[in-house]
């Protein structure tokens, strides 16, 4: 469909840059990496010096990118694994992009540079133990002391968390929802790893507590109140998973198209076959259409006028049709399939996550849903 | 310190399988993607090398072709060079002429060094380098895998046949490279953005006294033969016979 003639010179330029790093410096180590459950950390300060922790930001060290060109990289990293990709998720949209749009100057000034070079790493604690889809019942509360807040909860399904050098934590207080930047090493401020999972083990998952956790005046992040806050940084992210599934699409896609054209079965090429070669098309279908959902995602940030139910609707579709691709790879595969020599049963273990968190597809189908009926679901 | 030219040509591709025109006139570009030839990216990585290490000032990388080569001369400024020159040509020039185009650019630029890689993946022919070093009357030293700059001169490493030779050249010279020099780094990201604000001039390819009349003529572009599939001989008596016989080696 020649999709790159949509892409701009130096959107196609920072594409390619990142997919020669991404395929000669990740990939090699995700299958080891994943069988053992292990964040590569030894990546970390190669990220920050090709500048892909918080790339879209201006200023502070970061280099600025348009909405096109950071959902490319987005894209290029998680062709690689949906775990490395959320890492520059979580540090870029979820971290540094609230303490942009929420900060004061000094805190912008204090944590930015520093978590774009990735000498410090960030969290962002908002889901709870009971509290998934439904943020705004959280429990988790900071309440007014003489020098500042004491923050008491407890977060759940935290990336990065027990790595984490700086938490942002979304507590009740006042009433309201607030943000609050905790360091590592505050009192009554502790993490410890999620272990079990059969997704996403490359990524680190953690769960915070807070007991009686003392912070400063300053700890607040002074422009974000209420709800709405949390969930613009969950559509800064969200807008990164829409185009990051159709790169983990292509992965399982492109495995699966060499497999199938030198895998001979009744004499002749699997590809050959017509029931295959159903497969093979519809996952081209289907990936060509999500990137073209991503481009026109990403030409309306650019001009200021995307909507969360423009971001909902791409990540719900995108992330089912990664889902879908990785699952018909997987049986393209055959017994192959299931073993980690190929990145296809990685990339539809970790797709099973990416399809729920950061909204579930149901949520953002009741998103879209409120959008065109004019009834919210929710309530 | 010194001024370095880098010549950059816009290739296929390497991952790319090459694809022929029907009627055998060369390769089917359409719609291909093109990368930066590999050997070039050496040079560029080597031009900021001896930039960071003082050695170098100002560094220009110049291409000839259409004005898509644009993108090749962007990806060399977001790598490090300062500048880029685009010689804009619809033709496919040979490399005599090539290193006549180049030439008028040395002439202009006045670099002290000329980087260039040892040859392009696509015409394979290894030749640029040598000529323009002719009719600069320039020393070269070609294939270069290693590199060490000192005070008045630079010593240079070249893989040959029976070893390695070192030749110690003094500025003005030029150097087309080899493999095994550097390992080019990626671009990054904050480089790529603040390659869009460096300057890239484009000129047109002057007629040079028509002194670009093409010498070689291509005939006929073929794809190489498939290859027969592999017989698994089972006896040396089988073997034997099929060299006689079939290979009639022995």
């Amino acid at each position: 469909m020649n999709t790159d003639l949509l892409f701009k010179e130096e959107e196609r330029l920072v594409r390619d840059s990142i997919r020669h790093f991404v395929d000669e410096q990740v990939i090699p180590r995700l299958q080891l990496a994943h069988r053992n459950e292990e964040f590569p950390v030894e990546l970390i300060p190669q990220f920050g010096k090709l500048g892909l922790l918080g790339s879209y930001l201006k200023g502070y060290g970061c280099a600025g990118l348009g909405a096109a060109a950071y959902g490319l990289v987005m894209q290029e990293l998680e062709r690689a694994d949906s775990g490395i990709r959320s890492f520059c998720s979580v540090q870029g949209a979820l971290v540094m992009w609230p303490i942009y749009t929420y900060g004061s100057p000094a805190q912008k000034q204090k944590y930015l540079p520093q978590l774009a070079k990735g000498e410090r790493i960030g969290c962002f604690g908002l889901t709870e133990p009971d509290f998934g889809s439904n943020p705004a019942g959280m429990l988790t509360t900071a309440e007014k002391t003489a020098k500042g807040y004491r923050i008491n909860g407890t977060k759940m399904w935290i990336t990065n968390g027990h790595i984490a050098d700086l938490a942002l934590v979304w507590a009740r207080c006042e009433n309201k929802i607030r943000g609050f930047l905790v360091e590592k090493g505050t009192p009554g401020f502790t993490a410890r790893p999620v272990k079990g999972k059969f997704s996403l083990r490359v990524s680190i998952t953690s769960e915070l507590h807070f007991e009686g956790c003392e912070v400063a005046q300053d700890a607040l992040l002074p422009l974000a109140e209420g709800l709405k806050a949390p969930l613009g940084c969950l559509s800064e992210a969200r807008y990164g998973i829409a185009w990051g599934a159709v790169g983990a699409a292509n992965a399982v896609y492109h495995t699966a198209l060499t497999y199938a054209k030198s895998r001979i079965v009744f004499g002749k090429p699997l590809a050959a076959h017509q029931l295959v070669q159903a497969k093979l098309a519809k996952m081209v279908q289907e990936i060509t259409k999500s990137q073209l959902l991503c481009i026109q995602l990403a030409r309306l940030k650019e001009e200021g006028t995307l909507e969360p139910h423009h971001i909902s609707l791409a990540k719900m579709n995108n992330a089912r049709m990664a889902l879908d691709c990785a699952r018909e790879a997987r049986d393209i595969l055959g017994a192959n399939g299931i073993i980690d020599e190929y990145p296809v049963i990685r990339h539809m273990l970790n797709l099973e996550t990416v399809n729920t968190y950061e909204g579930t597809e149901d949520i953002h189908r009741l998103v879209v849903g409120a959008e065109v009926t004019g009834i919210s679901a929710f309530k | 310190m010194i001024k370095i030219l880098v010549a950059v040509k816009r290739v296929l591709d390497f991952n790319l399988r090459v694809r022929l025109k029907p009627d055998g006139s060369g390769v089917d570009l359409a719609n291909a993607k093109m990368s930066m030839n590999p050997f070039d990216e050496i040079a560029v990585e080597e031009a900021i090398r001896l930039k960071e290490k003082g050695v170098a000032g100002e560094c220009v990388a110049v291409s000839i072709g259409p004005l898509a080569n644009q993108e090749t001369l962007r990806t060399a400024l977001a790598l490090g060079m300062d500048r880029g020159i685009l010689i804009t040509t619809d033709e496919e020039w040979e490399p005599l002429n090539v290193a006549k185009i180049l030439k008028k650019t040395v002439e202009k630029e006045s670099p002290q060094l000329v980087i260039l890689g040892k040859q392009s993946i696509d015409g394979d022919h290894n030749q640029t380098g040598q000529m323009l070093a002719e009719i600069l009357n320039w020393p070269q030293a070609t294939c270069v895998s290693e590199l060490k700059w000192q005070e008045e001169e630079c010593l240079l490493t070249r893989e040959i046949d029976t070893g390695l030779e070192v030749l110690a050249v003094k500025p003005p010279f030029i150097m087309t490279v080899d493999l095994r020099l550097n390992q080019p780094r990626y671009a990054t990201l904050p480089n790529i953005m603040r390659a869009k604000q460096k300057p890239l001039s484009i000129e047109p390819l002057l007629n040079l006294n028509n002194s670009l009349t093409p010498r070689i003529k291509r005939l006929k572009v073929e794809p190489p033969p498939p290859r027969n599939s592999v017989k698994m001989l089972k006896t040396v008596e089988e073997l034997v016979r099929h060299l006689k016989q079939e290979a009639k080696v022995i």
